[in-house]
């Protein structure tokens, strides 16, 4: 029965707290509302049975307090003539039964747009919109992330604070906020989903359920906001990249990078999704944005039966894309790989050298593993050697470690061997 | 995880007749309702048995058989593709198929051996 309830609250927990926020105005205290009522059927359900509407039930226990709740407010504030109206909104906003699909729509689209508020810090995005949206526990979350319960817990109430605290309206703004805003709602997906893809710590390289989680957002959004190139776009590269996910860790969890990977593990459903996705984006107009265009470099590699079928210049023009419209040091380096895939290892040796001492990069593990791979190419084995050495203590993700220690010895032997 | 529904209508899966309109209507309510929340991946339905075929292996022998399949109740009709968090998810959602008849079969897929 426990079970049972927990995927009935995976399941109705967004469109409850969204249906809440709309009628009390800020996600914190419909989140709790939502709680209270999880908590309800906790105590009751095992006796009485599943009702046969869950989702109906919860609101309607929920819709209660939320309507005491309002009620409370108007009265402290002094508005009596408030009172009447503001509560048969309420009545009528969460009655299942009146509110239209397309209503329920927009609530979660305004949920999405509020957990993701530029106000929040990254981190705090994350946790607020895999708590809200995801119906994660905090458990659940800090175990994905492998940071203690406590700094999770914490973060989500500050979040709820800092949102309250700048007035921030449950709303989906337009013109140029909707943009910025949604960049931003696009940006926590697409950080989830790498989190899961190429984790940055602990023992496992990847952690598939948290690109399943992202993956399921970017699924909602796409049917919450079908003309948007871009949501079609990060939905085309968390699915290309997740196609790849089965192959990306070999027989003892040891990373296989993607030249080396075994294309027949790549799942073609996944592939499939992505490139229709991709087209979809396509097909809406304009010029491709910053994930359009990375997953087009995905598709790329995914349309390639073999790694030497990759048509490397076509990628190289697509880094070019990217680095015009979203510059960045890690696009720069992801530039410079396919420039010594296209046009040879010694072209791009030349551009990672220029990145060296770009301050952000002074921690960053895969400058020196790219470096090393580039070194290694141009036979230069005892540079490469050293910066596949640096790359190792670099990184705090330690199969990913092994793997940079293991291409260190394979210089070191290689040299003994030449 | 991802999860294969395997619809098994009973003697719906083989009806000559399409289903009404009204059950339609419900059905595509349903399936929509389930790719508004990210859940299905992939769907289709399949024709009568009476156009399927079958080949049996025996060793080196393998023998061709013709639809229409007796078994009526362990046909399939249709089926899904889900992503979902649990066993429990995909119960949850199937609970509410607007169906009044059959049987339907959940099964877990095999992914991310050596994850």
């Amino acid at each position: 029965m426990h079970r049972a309830i927990e995927a009935i609250w995976r399941i109705e927990s967004a469109r409850l707290i969204a249906g809440l926020a709309r009628v009390v105005g800020d996600i914190g205290t419909a989140e709790e509302l939502a709680q209270d009522a999880l908590v309800a059927a906790l105590e009751q359900w095992p006796a009485e049975g599943v009702p046969e509407r869950p989702g109906a039930w919860l609101m309607g226990t929920a819709k209660h307090r939320a309507i005491d709740l309002v009620r409370r407010r108007k009265t402290l504030e002094r508005k009596h003539e408030e009172i009447g109206r503001d509560i048969e909104r309420a009545q009528e906003g969460l009655d299942l039964d009146t509110v239209t699909d397309e209503e329920v729509g927009d609530d979660l689209l305004r949920l999405i747009f509020t957990a993701c508020h530029p106000v929040l810090s990254r981190d705090a995005r994350v946790a607020l919109t895999l708590r809200v949206l995801g119906g994660l526990t905090t458990e659940e979350i800090a175990r994905a992330f492998l940071i203690p319960v406590s700094t999770i817990a914490q973060r989500i109430v500050r979040a709820k604070r800092t949102l309250a605290e700048a007035h921030v309206g449950f709303d989906v703004p337009g013109g140029a906020e909707r943009v910025a805003r949604l960049s931003s709602v696009l940006e926590v997906i697409y950080l989830i989903f790498n989190e899961g893809y190429s984790a940055t710590a602990g023992k496992d390289w990847v952690r598939p359920a948290l690109c399943e989680e992202a993956l399921r957002l970017g699924r909602i959004l796409v049917q919450l906001t079908p003309t948007e190139p871009e949501v079609q776009g990060v939905v085309a590269l968390m699915e290309i990249q997740a196609s790849r996910l089965g192959a990306r860790v070999g027989p003892s969890g040891e990373p296989v990078l993607l030249l080396d990977q075994d294309r027949a593990r790549w799942d073609r459903l996944l592939i499939r999704r992505g490139l229709a996705a991709l087209e979809r984006a396509e097909r809406l107009g304009g010029s491709l944005g910053p994930y359009a265009l990375q997953a087009a470099i995905a598709a790329c590699h995914a349309r390639a039966t073999t790694a030497g079928e990759t048509d490397w210049p076509r990628i190289v023009a697509l880094y070019d894309a990217v680095a015009q419209l979203a510059p960045s040091p890690v696009v720069e380096l992801n530039r410079a790989v396919a420039v010594g895939m296209a046009f040879g290892p010694a072209a791009g040796l030349d551009l990672v050298d220029a990145l060296v001492d770009e301050l952000s990069f002074k921690s960053y593990h895969l400058l020196p593993a790219v470096r090393g791979d580039l070194l290694r190419k141009l036979g230069r084995l005892e540079e490469a050697r050293a910066e596949f050495e640096r790359a190792a203590s670099l990184t705090e993700n330690m199969p990913e470690r092994d793997l940079l220690k293991t291409r260190a010895a394979e210089c070191t032997a290689d040299r003994i061997a030449g | 995880m991802r999860v294969l529904i395997m619809a098994k209508e009973g003697n719906q899966t083989e009806a000559a007749a399409p289903p009404t309109a009204d059950a339609m209507a419900e059905y595509q309510k349903f399936d929509q309702e389930l790719v508004k929340a990210g859940v299905v991946l992939e769907s289709g339905r399949l024709h009568p048995s009476s156009q399927g075929k079958r080949v049996r292996f025996d060793g080196k022998k393998r023998t061709v058989i013709d639809g229409p399949f007796a078994e009526t109740k362990e046909l399939v009709a249709g089926y899904w593709l889900w992503q979902v968090r649990s066993i429990d998810e995909a119960l949850e959602w199937l609970k509410r198929a607007p169906y009044d008849g059959g049987t339907f079969e959940i099964r877990e897929v095999v992914e991310f051996e050596g994850v």
